[in-house]
């Protein structure tokens, strides 16, 4: 075991603890940003945790996110149940639904993997509605809990943080060495006798799992669960923007992705209120050509850099 | 930090359109915030009925020299962000009004989630919201939830219960049969109003021969409009969404729809539905209406076209106006920035509005329309609570101009 | 059942519209253009601005698009993706940038349209009844079919009959065996893009004269052009065209027959299952 593998990993420790701290020091509105960085520093990492090492851009993240928090409305405004049954259930309901996606998809590759779980989304998210529709009924679903953002955040960060610890694990693995390979060159993984089928599956089904808690821990900071807005593709898209910004390569990318592109898209919010998109469509296009391969390609560069001027 | 604030004040400024004179500056401050869509689906909603009231009303008020509090004139400083049509977007944004820019009241936002989903916030930084782009069956344990959150658009049970009147009377004067092909988009709000209007036609005798809903975003209505059609009811209900508002009634023009009660939801008020189809929407029935008879609408109506350049919608806008002179009115019958004084002010009196004289009943104003229909170019009110100025309902007959 | 056949094609012809450009753009540029839904509602937003404020008739306006998207398209070609296309030591790295830089783009789009007309783009144009086979349809699906037909038409035959498009094609096989024979790579990419680019925008002014669209709309638009595209097969015009009419029959015979709240699932399994029996799409090659 390489002693920078336990350095990463005690570097994110402190991290987690210091970023425990936050709710205590912020006051509403820097939590408030906190919580939504937190939630996509989750979502990122635990896609990044298959997308990484296997370079298989999915885009069905929206469809588990959406299952937690439309789960959670539809228990606790339908069935009148706690708010702990469903962030139990989802999670458990996605990673079945990731399972059978998974194993859908092994013959997939490139873009047709992409697209298709795009479309896969896209047809959850009007199925559900239809469900919604036909079935259930409804007088809109409201999660009215006594949760405030600093619980919601608190939650939020234990997860990111045992989705790190999962990936660190992973990644020293035998199944991380098999996606390692996956990722460099699937027929050389299958004839070296690697089964691709199975370590891509698992990864796939963990990535579901945490993205359907992540949506229904939020869920009650939202009160009111719209099907069309929780299963929403655009988050699909802005988790791989921001695990691609960070670097999908390593386990920290997706925080180095996140928290820049965080404080941007609230700092471009609040000067041009009227023209956000036009200036975050701007920022984003400056740092494309500026950071050609993610915040960490350039972090690894600058690094390379020092120890060249040590030696 | 202080360039940034300079920029802030000047965008706003430029924004509310505002002249930012010395003397101006000088003057005390009141800041108002506002979130609402700019972008996103809800954005072409909240252009009409939304944003255009507040650059009106802080426009109006600020040209009389501001805001009376307690004896000291003071000038409204607008606040407003773009919440993307995003719940978490808008949620962090409502603390950043409450924290950061440490704005003395709000506009409550546009659409019912996202007042459901601000509530807790300004609940507990004890700002009033009076919601308008809110309806919802369960008022009474929301407000019991937040007491600062008062309601002033109807509940969905009234906005049934109008389109539902309007079809008994077409039956018991034999304009339609018992027969009703209705459909919904399958969304939060349309999936709700479909739900509660199955249950009461029903009760009411009718049956539902055509009962479908559609997705939101679905290209092509012509199946639906066929499947209505084919039906042969002489009544058609939709519990549609702005952009579907459209393509129906394109459809119903296409199909030459043969009914003599034909409703479309949300949009149906919107100036624009009236200019793209003219004519041959005469007759259509809507959600919301106005009595533009009225001297006050009347008068608001016209400061609108002339200060934003846009005619008023026909439904909510006027109870976005009036929701806005509650505010007015409750800060300078208060005579403080104080919230919780002002809130008590708003449950505690009655109000003066374009919309009449409102006053809350358990946080809640019963004072709404509900149906409106087109006639001959204007989206007169046929079913309201507490309104005046209902005029009779016409039957469709035909769609051509 | 005429009723479905006549509904089906036209919707075909709309999507036809939607999936063509973007076709081009990917399958012969490589550029999985995240803006492609934006370029279609900036030609609505032309058909609109103009129909509603100058009285041009959107037919016009299709015509007035097609250079000024053309050049656009072009423009951002040559400035903005050529530097990634050089940059990039393989496809999945050419399709990370592309995808972070077109989703900017689109963003930029958004903010340009929200700036010109925030609300709805509603305006009626040629919205006449006509009956095609005693199937009653409108006159403007019928314009925008058969514009659909014409373009698709067009592109089948340039592309297989003329040396431009049979350039282009062979691009679209492989970038490097084209550059082996000589064959200027950067700029019949660029040339597909362009072009792609103005048939995206002309079917975006055509869709305006009969669905209501605004600003914010543009996703929408995109993520069903991907699934045409994919569903087709990458880079085969045949492909996209006969996506499109399953996808146009497929949600008419479902919401005629069995139930309106189910055609856009229905559609998507369609796709989904159309990928599972046959991983690169109807028309599409297997990669080596």
């Amino acid at each position: 075991m390489k002693p920078s593998g336990w350095q990463e990993l005690l570097l994110a420790a402190l991290f987690a603890m210091l970023a425990a701290f936050v709710p205590l020091v912020a006051n509403g509105y820097w939590l408030s940003i906190a919580v939504t960085a937190m939630m996509y520093l989750a979502l990122a990492t635990s896609w990044a945790l298959f997308s990484g090492p296997t370079h298989y851009i999915s885009l069905a993240t929206g469809a588990f996110f959406g299952i937690g928090g439309y789960l959670v409305g539809s228990m606790m405004s339908d069935y009148q149940l706690a708010f702990w049954v469903p962030l139990v259930v989802a999670p458990v309901v996605a990673a079945l639904l990731a399972m059978l996606i998974g194993l859908a998809t092994l013959r997939l590759s490139g873009v047709y993997f992409v697209i298709f779980t795009l479309g896969l989304a896209e047809m959850i998210r009007n199925l559900i509605s239809w469900i919604q529709n036909n079935f259930l009924g409804s007088r809109g679903l409201y999660v009215l809990t006594d949760l405030r953002d600093q619980h919601i955040y608190w939650m939020l960060l234990a997860v990111a943080a045992v989705v790190y610890l999962l990936g660190w694990l992973i990644n020293r693995s035998r199944l991380g060495f098999a996606l390692r390979i996956i990722g460099n060159d699937e027929t050389v993984a299958r004839h070296v006798g690697i089964n691709t089928a199975t370590a891509k599956v698992i990864l796939f089904t963990t990535t579901g799992f945490f993205a359907a808690l992540v949506g229904a821990i939020i869920a009650p900071r939202w009160s009111y669960i719209e099907p069309n807005q929780v299963f929403s593709p655009q988050l699909s898209f802005l988790v791989v923007i921001m695990a691609l910004l960070g670097g999908a390569g390593r386990l920290w990318g997706p925080l180095v992705g996140v928290i820049p592109f965080t404080i941007i898209w609230e700092w471009v919010g609040v000067q041009f209120p009227n023209q956000s998109f036009l200036f975050m469509g701007l920022a984003f296009l400056l740092i494309v050509y500026v950071l050609p391969n993610g915040v960490v390609g350039r972090i690894e560069q600058l690094r390379a850099r020092l120890r060249e001027r040590e030696a | 930090m202080i360039r940034r604030r300079l920029f802030n004040l000047a965008a706003t400024a430029a924004l509310a359109g505002l002249a930012l004179s010395g003397a101006a500056q000088a003057a005390e401050v009141i800041k108002l915030g506002a979130i609402a869509p700019k972008t996103g689906p809800l954005a072409g909603g909240a252009v009409v009925t939304q944003w255009p009231n507040i650059q009106l009303w802080v426009e109006q008020v600020n040209a009389r020299g501001g805001l009376d509090v307690g004896g000291t004139q003071m000038m409204i400083e607008l606040i407003e962000y773009d919440d993307k049509t995003n719940p978490g977007e808008h949620i962090k944004l409502a603390q950043r009004l409450a924290e950061q820019d440490q704005v003395d009241f709000v506009v409550a936002p546009y659409g019912t989630g996202f007042n459901i989903a601000a509530a807790p916030i300004y609940g507990r930084y004890g700002y009033p919201m009076i919601a308008v782009s809110a309806i919802t069956d369960k008022m009474d344990e929301l407000t019991e939830r937040y007491p600062n959150l008062f309601f002033t658009l109807g509940t969905t049970t009234a906005f049934v219960d109008g389109v539902k009147e309007i079809l008994v009377e077409q039956r018991e004067a034999g304009a339609i049969g018992n027969e009703i092909a209705m459909v919904n988009v399958a969304d939060a709000f349309g999936i709700e109003l479909a739900d509660r209007a199955r249950e009461l036609f029903t009760e009411a005798g009718f049956e539902l021969v055509y009962d479908k809903s559609y997705p939101l975003g679905t290209p092509d209505l012509s199946p639906v409009m066929k499947g209505a059609k084919d039906s042969g009811a002489k009544a058609f209900v939709a519990w549609s969404y702005p952009p579907d508002s459209f393509g129906l009634a394109e459809q119903a023009i296409i199909e030459d729809l043969d009914v003599s009660v034909y409703y479309s939801a949300v949009a149906t008020s919107f100036p624009a539905f009236g200019d793209a189809y003219g004519g041959k929407i005469n007759n259509v029935l809507g959600a919301g209406g106005t009595n533009v008879d009225d001297p006050a609408i009347a008068a608001y109506r016209a400061a609108h076209l002339d200060v934003t350049g846009k005619v008023a919608d026909y439904w909510a806008s006027a109870n976005t106006y009036a929701a806005l002179q509650i505010l007015e009115q409750a800060i300078e019958g208060a005579g403080t920035k104080d919230k919780e004084t002002v809130t008590q002010y708003i449950k505690d009196n009655s109000f003066d509005t374009v919309m009449g004289t409102l006053t809350f009943e358990n946080n809640v104003s019963h004072t709404f329309w509900s149906v409106g229909q087109w006639q001959d170019g204007v989206f007169r009110g046929v079913k309201g609570t507490g309104v005046e100025g209902a005029v009779p309902v016409r039957l469709k007959d035909g769609w051509v101009e | 059942m005429l009723d479905i056949l006549v509904s089906g094609l036209l919707l075909s012809g709309t999507y036809a519209l939607v999936a063509m450009g973007l076709n081009l753009q990917y399958g012969v540029a490589r550029i999985m253009n995240l803006a492609n839904g934006e370029v279609l509602v900036l030609g609505a937003l032309a058909a609109f601005w103009l129909f509603t404020t100058s009285q041009v008739s959107p037919l016009l306006t299709v015509i007035l698009v097609i250079p000024v998207a053309f050049v656009g398209n072009w423009l951002i070609y040559r400035f903005l993706l050529t530097p990634l296309v050089r940059r990039s030591k393989n496809q999945g790295q050419l399709e990370v940038d592309a995808i972070l830089a077109t989703f900017g783009m689109s963003f930029i789009l958004i903010g340009i349209m929200v700036s010109i007309e925030g609300g709805f783009f509603a305006y009626k144009y040629l919205s006449e009844p006509i009956s095609i086979l005693g199937s009653t349809s409108s006159l403007n699906r019928l314009v925008a079919f058969l514009i659909a037909v014409a373009i698709g038409g067009a592109l089948y035959l340039w592309l297989n009959h003329t040396r431009p498009g049979v350039a282009v094609r062979a691009v679209a096989v492989s970038t490097e065996a084209s550059g082996l024979v000589g064959i200027n790579v950067p700029r019949m990419s660029a040339l597909a893009f362009a072009l792609g680019g103005a048939i995206t925008a002309v079917g975006g002014a055509l869709i305006s004269t009969f669905i209501t669209l605004d600003a914010s709309i543009g996703v929408v638009f995109t993520m069903k052009a991907l699934i045409i595209v994919i569903m087709g097969g990458v880079g085969e015009i045949r492909g996209a065209i006969v996506a499109a009419a399953i996808l146009g029959l497929v949600e008419t015979a479902v919401a005629t027959l069995v139930d309106p709240g189910l055609t856009l699932a229905a559609a998507y399994l369609i796709f989904v299952l159309i990928l599972l029996f046959r991983p690169q799409g109807l028309f599409g090659r297997v990669s080596s």
